[in-house]
């Protein structure tokens, strides 16, 4: 009898079938991966699961029998536990106080935290996670705070787990370290669903793997039976290429040149202490980096958003540390956000204006302050077309596209302008798998045609396949530069948690880095 | 795809969008209008005959109008001229996202400015001096913005509460020069008559043909309607008016496209400041033809301008209308007193319901959303079967 059975789950959002009559069994001590693109329906269906969303259809059965779960509590109380992509834990409370949050064991009406964090303690040995009970959680990495997470659930008596996205945040080295505790897990009896759009966690990790794509489910199958390549086609619809097929780069005069630069983050902390670095025409150099690590400063700072304290940007040796982000346009740098929607576009904005954004001002869009629509719109028309933006007209509001093709729109907006320097930061966040080799492809095309591109990422495989160079961004400071030879995810994963490059790891080129003082 | 096409497409999409934008606030006037009958009807009165003295009180009757008397007509529009001016000063700040809402102290600015130049240039031909008058009225306006705006652009302080302040601060100062060095001789509390060469006309000199009795509208409300149509443009088809509506919409997007949020909020705020200028300015030369102490006279057609740019939606050419619906209640609202024995208040009711059910469009569009939804939803069952 499987743990777990969904029936026919229909789930309808104004406009879209979420789920249609999705139908999904989980077996004791299993662990099946929900596969689909970003928009498939698998997070609705967990929510369902989870009790937080009603279904408007469909019928799920817990140990054979029919249950009506309406609350997340509902879910906990038949043994159901989700572990969300982004934490739920309140940072200023110790690991044993945010696991007992909401169920607090109590006598006499004292909380009782010694037997809390005793089992705390147990279930943390049991299952392998090695948490410490009593540490805070705002001072755990991001791969402890999920095992927090996945702690939690099991406190609160989880037999069946979902995690949904969970390897979005971590490094390599703590995926497979999550992978070993799920895999213990599934030993100790537990079932696990694992919601991912990625393909190689499917493959090492999952019993089965069930695809979805628009709402439905389009295919079952196991690591076994399949490849990557036929993962992806179930997922997608039709044959996607997954490697990016790029010649060797021919990099020309430097177009971009970081010294020494250093900058504050919103706190006023330092995020960028002394970074150098330089990028050159025709080749593409990526950072890659867990979170936080000074990549958004210093993307903003090359852009103009974000002022240095000390040290210089220039292009084309044209210092441009100071200037605002018109200047910077003016001065040939081209800039897609990590954040599309809110520093990319004007969602109110249709797209027309959206792609002029950035040349308001000048010819041949406007002259002496009144602005050409006819120029602009015709601009538009092409951009469109060239980028494959799918829209009925350029008057249609930009917040009414799809994800996709919101970053097309920005895609097009930039490169469209010829600028000498691409910074792209994420540039494909949150796509699916045919927008993200539609962008790949651009951003080569646009290296292969003299371009200068700086691209940061979390994602590791993208840095992989498309840098020529990398650098591996570590507390504000460049931990290591990789040729894209010599790179691979555990070499990249190593320096992105700290290890330094005095420790027998491949040192920096001295001909593109400055060495930045106090690395180890 | 074919040009044609696109041009349906765009077609409906202006429909809609017409549609869309007007519907909430007439669903809003209607609403409004409906809770006013029932108190009305509480209150032991006659909901009709009291809407029909109203409309008879700001629109007149087929009657007189057949004689040439648009007097009641008149008298609406020109009480919806310094709501317009007013409305639009506020419309353009929302636009970038500002509430001016002390838009009334550049009004008053703009009334001293013009009781002023109007006594300094009642010499010269209007044709010369009353032009001149305006422009100066409204740039006194936008200087009494200015302070505030520089102070929005270069630390962050918020524009409601210095606004409101400078509005306060407006408010006393020409309090005191009405009191002292512009002061009437024949009484307190106001400036001296201004000479008949700086008065706007009124439309009756304009059109005597048609207008055959005296009228209260004057030259001011076609202003305003050229300024609606002109701040519409600069809104919609120049650089300025792009900047404008980026920062409103979204800084961080207009920021990362070259647009300085310090500066458009500058200009916005100083726009905004003019048109609230040349609201008090078209007051003092169109229809009282001197300044009265506002402490006294309480007029407040700053804060009505709130209440007119939101029914508008912040739509310039839309505020012409939202002014003229609260010029109309305004003058409506005697008559209604007179014939069917309700007190004028149940206006200022009307009033701030419309406000308020403007204001909780959010859940109006609620409904109709979730009204689609399920139609949606039923639709999408009878596809299955």
């Amino acid at each position: 009898m499987p743990i777990l059975e969904l029936r026919d789950i229909t789930k309808i959002f104004p406009g879209v079938r979420a789920n249609d009559g999705v139908s999904l069994r989980l077996e004791r001590g299993e662990i099946v991966a929900l596969l689909g693109e970003n928009g498939a329906g698998k997070s609705t269906l967990m929510n369902v699961v989870y009790g937080l969303m009603a279904p408007d259809g469909g019928e799920v059965f817990v140990d054979g029998a029919q249950v009506h779960i309406k609350t997340p509590r509902d879910a906990i109380a038949l043994g159901i536990g989700m572990v969300h992509q982004h934490f739920m834990l309140v940072q200023t409370l110790t690991v044993t106080e945010n696991i007992i949050l909401g169920h607090e064991p109590s006598r006499f009406g004292v909380i009782d935290l010694v037997s809390a964090r005793s089992k705390v303690s147990d279930l943390s040995t049991r299952y392998g996670l090695k948490v410490d009970p009593d540490e805070r959680v705002a001072d755990l990495s991001v791969g402890m705070q999920q095992r927090v997470e996945i702690l939690k659930a099991l406190f609160q008596g989880a037999r069946i787990l979902i995690l949904d996205e969970p390897t979005a945040v971590l490094t390599p080295q703590e995926v497979r370290e999550l992978f070993g505790v799920v895999r213990s897990l599934v030993a100790e009896g537990l079932s696990v669903v694992l919601i991912t759009h990625k393909l190689d966690e499917v493959m090492g990790v999952a019993d089965r793997v069930v695809v979805m794509r628009d709402g439905r489910v389009v295919g079952e199958t196991t690591p076994a039976e399949t490849d990557q390549v036929g993962l992806a086609r179930m997922m997608v619809g039709r044959d996607v290429v997954l490697s990016v097929d790029k010649a060797p780069s021919k990099p020309g005069e430097t177009v971009l040149e970081v010294r020494d630069l250093a900058v504050l983050d919103d706190r006023r902390l330092e995020a960028l202490r002394c970074i150098s670095l330089v990028v050159r025409a025709g080749e593409v150099v990526g950072i890659a980096g867990v979170d936080g690590n000074g990549q958004r400063e210093l993307v903003e700072a090359i852009v103009g958003l974000r002022k240095p304290t000390s040290g210089s940007i220039s292009l084309r040796g044209k210092d441009i540390t100071h200037a605002a982000p018109h200047a910077t346009i003016h001065a040939g740098v081209s800039h897609v956000p990590e954040d599309r929607q809110r520093r990319g576009l004007v969602l109110e904005f249709d797209l027309a204006e959206n792609l002029v954004l950035g040349d308001q001002s000048d010819a041949p869009y406007a002259s002496a302050g009144i602005m050409h629509g006819r120029v602009i719109d015709e601009t538009a028309r092409e951009r469109i077309a060239d980028y494959d933006v799918r829209t009925p007209s350029i008057r249609v509001l930009a917040g009414n596209l799809s994800g996709g093709n919101q970053q097309k729109l920005v895609l097009a907006r930039e490169m469209g302008r010829d600028p000498d320097l691409l910074v792209a930061a994420q540039p494909t966040r949150g796509l699916d798998v045919g927008a993200i080799e539609f962008v790949h492809r651009r951003i080569l095309a646009e290296r292969d045609s003299g371009k200068a591109i700086l691209l940061v990422s979390m994602e590791l495989d993208e840095i992989m396949s498309l840098s020529d160079r990398i650098l591996v961004m570590y507390e504000g400071r460049v931990a290591a530069e990789l040729s894209s030879e010599e790179a691979d995810a555990e070499r990249i994963g190593y320096f992105m948690t700290g290890g330094s490059n005095k420790d027998g790891a491949p040192l920096q080129k001295p001909a593109t880095t400055v060495a930045e003082g106090g690395a180890s | 795809m074919s040009e044609t096409h696109e041009a349906s497409v765009v077609r409906e999409n202006l429909w809609m969008k017409a549609l869309r934008t007007a519907g909430v606030p007439l669903l809003s006037v209607v609403l409004a209008m409906i809770i006013g009958s029932i108190i009305i009807k509480a209150s032991g009165m006659d909901p009709l005959l009291a809407w029909g003295a109203l409309l008879k009180g700001a629109f007149g009757s087929p009657d007189k109008w057949a004689a040439g008397n648009f007097r009641e007509f008149g008298d609406t529009i020109g009480r919806a001229t310094p709501l317009a001016f007013a409305g639009l000063a506020l419309a353009f700040g929302f636009r970038a996202n500002l509430f001016n809402i002390g838009a009334n102290g550049q009004l008053l600015l703009g009334s001293i400015t013009a009781a002023w130049l109007g006594l300094v240039l009642a010499g010269l031909p209007g044709v010369l001096s009353i032009p001149m008058i305006l422009i100066g009225s409204a740039l006194a306006g936008a200087a009494w913005a200015f302070i505030p705006a520089i102070l929005k652009a270069k630390v962050g302080a918020h524009e409601v509460i210095t606004t409101m302040m400078f509005s306060w601060i407006g408010l006393y100062l020409t309090s005191w020069i009405i009191a002292a060095p512009l002061k009437d001789a024949a009484g307190n509390s106001q400036t001296p008559m201004l000479a008949q060469s700086v008065w706007l006309p009124t439309f009756d000199k304009i059109l005597p043909g048609l207008f055959r009795t005296p009228v209260n509208a004057h030259l001011g409300f076609v202003i305003a309607v050229v300024l609606a149509v002109v701040v519409w443009w600069v809104l919609k088809r120049t650089t300025l008016g792009y900047g404008v509506r980026a920062v409103g919409f979204n800084q961080w997007a207009a920021q990362n496209g070259g647009i300085s949020i310090a500066k458009t909020t500058v200009y916005a705020l100083c726009i905004s400041g003019a048109l609230a200028g040349l609201a008090g300015a078209s007051e003092v030369l169109g229809t009282n033809h001197r300044m009265f102490d506002e402490v006294s006279a309480g007029s407040g057609f700053g804060f009505t301008g709130i209440a007119v740019a939101l029914l508008a939606k912040s739509h310039p050419v839309a505020v012409v209308f939202s002014a003229l619906l609260f010029g109309a209640l305004s003058a409506g609202a005697g008559m209604m007193q007179l014939t069917a024995n309700v007190s004028d208040r149940i206006i200022m009711i009307v009033q701030a319901l419309i406000i308020f059910f403007v204001g909780a469009e959010t859940v109006i569009t609620w409904f109709i959303k979730r009204r689609q939804k399920r139609a949606l939803e039923e639709k999408g069952a009878t596809d299955v079967a």
